[in-house]
């Protein structure tokens, strides 16, 4: 058996409202590549956070040994002084900056106070050699494709002399071909005796490059699976995953399903910055009263856009196609309008879109519907507090008071008040967008029974959402969406994720 | 009451406690001389531009920790024209009055579609309308100083001059009666609304404080303006331009706090996307900030011409500097979104009293300035990192 490189021991995370991670366990010998797999929240991501210094020794419980000895990093430098390099999702490279520039931005060559710039130029075409990029080192990273950039990031973690690599979903946003030759490069690193931890949502991927798998559910090691002894299949994997029948997970409901309420029809949006880049494509979809119809997709299939650019078209530039409520072309051109036809959009990213962290639940609460509550524009704050007060205890949002900001309230609490907010603005059709990203199961099931009693009131609900299991569980009718196209319509009957998937790659 | 609540209250009125112990460190340096009636009421004649401006910079600054440097300069620039067209062209004086405000809600319209419908960043777009309506004002004038001094109904309105106060009706010996018994009726009148709002809480069953905090709280507020009115009307009575800055105050508490527009520049602060998200036009507010403090420049020129009993065209410098300073003393959050009208009003007070005390105190104009710079890198770094939590931010 080979040598242990990493051990992670017991460790458990907590912040403030939600434990990330409890008593996780992670061992990775050298020379392997190591995949870490799980739902979206599950923990991987905050598993790394730890293991690189971001969240700093101190702040979690448990041990990380590396290569032997206890490690106590404070910052993300002590980590890579080991050996330790991390490559996040979004990459961080200065987009004005050359490659060479951006490859020793931290760790540059030469003198303190004069960079040697032959050197850093040399160097940088070397690492650059070595993972096969052909470009010059004095290129601009602008200038440059996606999937160049990764190769830019890892050539960048070679030149810190990495012995451990982490890959937090590189192939997040490369093609199917960049993809494959970075997974090839990682094997060739690998012959070489570099050690990777690769988190990866892409299994058809993970079972191709990994030696071992470790599956993490809601904060949790659940098992590791090794290459020829475990079954790699992607359905082994995924049973890891989701783990518990899934029937439990989900409150049922009894369908009363009318007529279509929202029809859209040939619906195209163009990316807004990259105007010939086609983002939604000849869309057709309806919704129907008390029902809830899902959109299941890969990050960047173009649901969210599509969503956005319905919605008072706050979303892509050249947008065509028609909408219907209840039979009735309407034109949508601004928020103000589509509030106004009874729709509501409850964005993805609830902090950065959703709410005003800063301010008081009461005062999101009605902010999309402050007509609810004024009288000539003049509010009235007797009627607020009473309609905040009214959700808070509806939806059960666990806070001391309304007039509590929002900002310290739980991932879970929070979406909470983003559907309040939205509830209040009285729409006949939500389009809720990953409604139960990063919070934990418990919330998850609240928000679902929500979901139910909207449509129990004959209101309609879409469901964008990348974790298939909720998409099943929760809908009536999903559609699957790839590269900005509805590529495949399921009866909740006929659904599953073999079907779902196989739609997608059948598109793609 | 135990400790949490006991920092609560010092974090919720910091500026207060601050601005009581300035007074009473300046009460006692200057031997009482800051608390005389004409002291007290040239705090309010003095710094009236201060709290006109400090009031629409507020809004500004509440859409995103955004400035508008160009107030001083646009100041000058309608004051002067207000000037020339009193003096030389002879009009009417409330056509002048309208004249004036049409200019300087005009160049703040101006300015205003740059940066919210073109997205200029308004630092840029207000340096620019600083140096250019500063050229203009010299150009308007001809580099002169042009009287008001005749004027006299323009100076009377505007509070400018020696004697510009409300006259007294009652006529009672060495006090100014009327302004005494406006003083209690405000007060009175505070006490009642306050009370009601109360009131209809308690019936609603929403949380209230406790009846002694509320008590305590509202008299010492009522205390203060009876204080305060008495303390004028042993001087001259009501400073005309008092009125104007009252009403400034009142206009703009309201809006800010009661209005669905005011909710909108809060909004905005907070989180542009999810302001635009929630449908309301973001471009609109930005819009209506910075028109209104050109409206509101406007109005300080008025006040400030009158004042001065002329216009130059070196009035109006630093103007800007001392809205923004006031509107960060008066915790208002560089980031935007957090600021209210009473805070602004007690950070500028604040600069006035540290300006009157020291100048009793005869400190040089030049440490004066270092002193208020002091006040001000407090009052934010005290902010930020109240808010924060800890002191530095490492990582």
């Amino acid at each position: 058996m080979a040598k242990i490189l990493l051990e992670m021991k017991d460790i458990t995370k907590t912040f403030p409202g939600v434990k990330a991670l409890s008593n996780v366990n992670l061992k990775v010998e050298e020379g392997e590549v190591h995949a870490l797999v799980g739902e979206n929240g599950a923990g991987k991501s905050t598993l790394m956070n730890v293991l690189s210094g971001i969240y700093p020794y101190g702040s979690y419980e448990g041990d990380i040994v590396y290569d032997g000895e206890v490690c106590k990093f404070n910052k993300i430098k002590d980590s890579e002084a080991k050996g330790i390099v991390i490559i996040h999702q979004e990459l961080a490279l200065v987009p004005y900056m050359t490659i060479a520039e951006n490859m020793f931005l931290g760790n540059e060559r030469g003198k303190k106070f004069k960079i040697n710039w032959n050197e850093t130029n040399d160097l940088a075409a070397e690492y650059l050699k070595m993972v096969g990029l052909k470009e010059q080192p004095q290129v601009l990273i602008k200038d440059i494709g996606v999937g160049k950039q990764q190769l830019v990031e890892i050539a960048k973690a070679m030149a810190k002399k990495a012995r451990l690599l982490i890959l937090d979903e590189p192939t997040a946003s490369l093609n199917e071909e960049d993809s494959k030759a970075l997974l090839d490069l990682i094997l060739k690193f690998k012959k070489e005796g570099l050690t990777s931890i690769i988190i990866s949502h892409k299994l058809n991927e993970v079972s191709y490059v990994a030696d071992k798998i470790t599956v993490i559910r809601d904060g949790c090691t659940i098992e590791t699976l090794t290459k020829g002894v475990d079954d790699f299949s992607e359905s082994r994997i995924i049973k890891g995953m989701v783990g518990r029948e899934i029937e439990d997970r989900f409150p049922k409901r009894e369908k009363h399903i009318g007529d279509i309420k929202l029809e859209v029809k040939n619906w195209t949006a163009y990316h807004p910055v990259y105007f010939e880049r086609k983002v939604v494509d000849n869309v057709n979809f309806n919704v129907r009263k008390g029902e809830i119809v899902g959109i299941s997709g890969l990050m960047g299939a173009g649901r969210t856009e599509l969503a956005m650019s319905i919605f008072g078209k706050c979303y892509g530039d050249k947008i065509s196609g028609q909408t219907f409520i209840d039979g009735k072309e309407v034109h949508m051109n601004s928020v103000k309008e589509a509030i106004e036809h009874k729709l509501a959009y409850v964005t993805e990213d609830r902090k950065g879109n959703g709410l005003i962290l800063s301010n008081s639940i009461k005062i999101n609460t009605t902010l999309s519907n402050l007509k609810g509550v004024s009288k000539h524009k003049v509010i009235n704050k007797d009627d607020e507090y009473a309609a905040a007060a009214d959700y808070k205890q509806k939806l059960a949002i666990k806070c001391p008071t309304v007039e509590q900001n929002v900002g310290n309230l739980s991932g879970g609490n929070m979406q909470k008040v983003l559907l309040a907010k939205w509830m209040f603005a009285d729409p006949d059709i939500l389009i809720l967008d990953e409604p139960t990203r990063g919070i934990d199961v418990g919330a998850k099931y609240e928000i679902y029974c929500i979901m139910n009693q909207l449509v129990a009131e004959g209101k309609s609900v879409i469901m964008i959402s990348s974790e298939m299991p909720e998409i099943l569980g929760m809908c009536d009718r999903i559609y699957v969406m790839n590269e900005g196209k509805i590529v495949g319509e399921l009866d909740a009957s006929e659904a599953s994720q073999e079907a779902i998937m196989s739609h997608i790659i059948k598109a793609s | 009451m135990n400790n949490n609540k006991a920092l609560d209250f010092v974090k919720k009125y910091t500026m207060v406690i601050v601005l009581v112990l300035v007074f009473a460190m300046f009460a006692i340096t200057t031997g009482g001389d800051i608390l005389l009636p004409a002291n007290i009421s040239n705090i309010i004649s003095q710094n009236a531009y201060v709290f006109i401006l400090a009031t629409g910079m507020l809004l500004c600054i509440l859409t995103g920790g955004n400035i508008d440097l160009s107030v001083g300069s646009v100041v000058c620039f309608v004051g002067a024209v207000g000037a020339k067209l009193m003096v030389e062209a002879g009009l009417n004086m409330y056509l002048v009055i309208i004249i004036m405000l049409a200019v300087g809600t005009a160049i703040g319209a101006f300015q205003a579609f740059w940066i919210a419908y073109v997205r200029i960043p308004p630092f840029i777009v207000t340096l620019a309308g600083m140096l250019a309506f500063r050229g203009l004002s010299n150009v308007v004038l001809n580099g002169m100083t042009v009287s008001i001094k005749d004027q006299k109904s323009f100076v009377d309105l505007f509070g400018g001059g020696a004697n510009c106060y409300i006259s007294d009706i009652f006529g009672f010996d060495g006090i100014n009666g009327l302004c005494l018994i406006v003083g209690i009726t405000c007060a009175a009148i505070f006490v009642f609304l306050q009370f009601k709002k109360r009131m209809t809480k308690v019936k609603k069953n929403y949380e209230v404080e406790s009846a002694a905090a509320f008590w305590i709280k509202t008299c010492i507020i009522a205390a203060t303006i009876v204080a305060f009115t008495f303390r004028l009307a042993q001087h001259k009575g009501i400073p005309t331009v008092l009125i104007w800055v009252c009403l400034v105050i009142l206009v703009y508490g309201y809006i800010t706090s009661n209005t669905t527009v005011g909710r909108a520049f809060y909004a905005v602060g907070g989180n542009e996307k999810a302001t635009k998200l929630s449908g309301i036009n973001t471009n609109k507010v930005y819009f209506l900030a910075y028109t209104n403090m050109g409206l509101l420049s406007a109005l300080a020129a008025m006040v400030t011409i009158a004042r001065l009993t002329s216009a130059q065209p070196t009035y109006g410098q630093n103007y800007e500097m001392d809205a923004i300073g006031s509107c960060f003393i008066g915790g208002a959050s560089a980031y935007g979104g957090i600021g209210t009208v009473g805070g602004v009003i007690i950070g500028a007070t604040l600069m006035g009293v540290i300006n009157m005390g020291m100048s009793l105190m005869s400190v040089d104009a030049n440490w004066q300035k270092v002193v208020k710079g002091a006040v001000l890198l407090a009052a934010v770094i005290f902010d930020v990192v109240s808010k924060r939590g800890k002191m530095l931010a490492l990582d």
